[in-house]
């Protein structure tokens, strides 16, 4: 099988939302580093891309551990 | 932030199929521009307003005289840039006479036109869709009328649970709805990622039908989409437990590239361009006839589906209510990326001739 390169290569300023294993939160991840769980996708979306406010701020003082995959 | 209903301009947007822009003049109505496309006897494909300057006839309704358009009404002619070049009965030619012409791009199988500023036009800026005229991949391809506005597709298709529902028997199956998503947005270059990887999963007919694999698959589905138009389902369907080698290559995958163009028509209306291209059973015309069939018979039932809802929303316009879950992560972060290039885009308009004084 032909291998055909049509996908477009990652930037890096990338958003990425993962939606926790075994749960129903999504973690948002801004490009910045900054994590955050959410319930909702809007307000997931409205902190995310009002990077930079409020990523990193005293107002969110522990970053998100980095999440451990169960074997 | 509702689905957008407006267009972004200053964007490129699929207009046709390279086969469907011959030397017969094609109307086609691209973001609320009547536009009529041909080939010049050089093979340039040509798209230009589809409104005579004289009094407004469809210039898709008249004829081509070698390269140029001559109106059926009076007879204005225009070459390839929209110019006029000769007026009946009289020799001197108003200034003004000239229809915009629209930049195209022939590239991956479509004809892809700019909507705006012409100066601004640049085609490296087009998404690609390579697979569609590979010589080592296979597509089968179509186009439907959706009379409902184009948000609602880029909705449909940034959700792929929704195929456990609408599309059970030809593309769904339960573990499309049950398996978790990943969600990412690059900004710099404008795209939306969403990844739905499936290790165990029922194989649906579509594949069945198409790979020959009898059992379970593993069944990946990653979604590409280059706001406005161009929509990339990258799909890959193996019997479970086989994966891609750790070089990258796939030796025992089937690679499916499904392709939308999501081309606005008016803003209650769409184009609803779809393809799907194989890397398998090549040569086999019952697998493109099977796929063929059965891909459209999904679209129409989304069709079916986005009229209806265009339908109730319309009695609903203004402050309508939605609710949106995990699984609309995608589809509302392509309703943010549209809404910017909206505003980025707008004022952009073609060039027009000053228009003359309204008639009485
Ligand atoms: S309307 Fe085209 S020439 Fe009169
Ligand atoms: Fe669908």
């Amino acid at each position: 099988m032909t291998a055909v390169d049509g996908r477009t290569g990652r930037t890096g300023s990338i958003y990425t939302v993962e939606w926790v294993p075994g749960t129903d939160l999504l973690l948002g991840i801004c490009h910045c580093g900054a994590r955050r769980r959410f319930e909702d996708p809007i307000e997931l979306w409205d902190w995310m891309l009002g990077h930079p406010e409020g990523h990193r701020s005293p107002a969110d003082p522990a970053p998100e551990p980095a999440l451990t995959r169960r074997a | 932030m509702g689905f957008p209903v407006k267009f972004a301009r200053n964007r490129w947007y699929v207009a046709a199929y390279t086969s469907e822009v011959t030397r017969e003049l094609l109307p086609r109505t691209i973001c609320g521009e009547a536009l009529v496309f041909y080939r010049t006897q050089a093979g340039q494909v040509v798209a230009l307003s589809d409104r005579c300057v004289h009094r407004r006839f469809p210039l898709s309704e008249s004829h081509l005289d070698g390269d140029n358009v001559v109106c059926g009404y009076h007879g204005f002619t225009y070459d390839t840039s929209g110019t006029c070049v000769a007026v009946p009965g009289q020799r001197r030619i108003p200034r003004t006479a000239r229809v915009p012409a629209f930049p195209v791009v022939e590239q991956d199988s479509f004809v892809w036109v700019w909507i705006g500023d012409a100066a601004e036009a640049d085609p490296a800026g087009i998404p690609r869709a390579p697979w569609l005229d590979h010589p080592d991949w296979t597509a089968v391809h179509g186009r439907e009328p959706l009379d409902a506005p184009y948000g609602l597709l880029v909705d449909n298709l940034l959700d792929l649970s929704h195929e456990t529902y609408l599309h059970g028997g030809y593309i769904g199956t339960p573990e499309v709805a049950e398996t978790p998503i990943k969600t990412e947005v690059d900004e710099e270059r404008q795209i939306v990622y969403v990844s739905r990887h499936m290790d165990d999963a029922a194989c649906p007919p579509f594949y069945a039908n198409s790979t020959g694999i009898t059992g379970r698959i593993v069944r990946w589905q990653d979604i590409e989409y280059h706001p406005p138009c161009l929509y990339l389902l990258h799909s890959r369907v193996a019997p479970v437990g086989v994966l891609p080698n750790a070089d990258g290559s796939d030796p025992g995958g089937f690679h499916v590239e499904v392709v939308y163009a999501i081309t606005p028509e008016t803003e209650n209306s769409t184009h609803d361009f779809w393809a799907v291209a194989r890397d398998f059973a090549g040569d086999d015309d019952g697998v493109s006839d099977f796929l063929r069939e059965s891909n459209r018979t999904v679209v129409l039932q989304d069709v079916v589906a986005l009229n209806t809802l265009a339908k109730v929303l319309e009695t609903e316009r203004d402050g309508y209510q939605e609710l949106s879950i995990n699984i609309d992560t995608g589809g509302l972060a392509a309703r943010r990326l549209i809404a910017a290039q909206i505003a980025q885009g707008a004022g952009a308009e073609p060039a027009r001739a000053p228009s003359a004084a309204a008639t009485g």
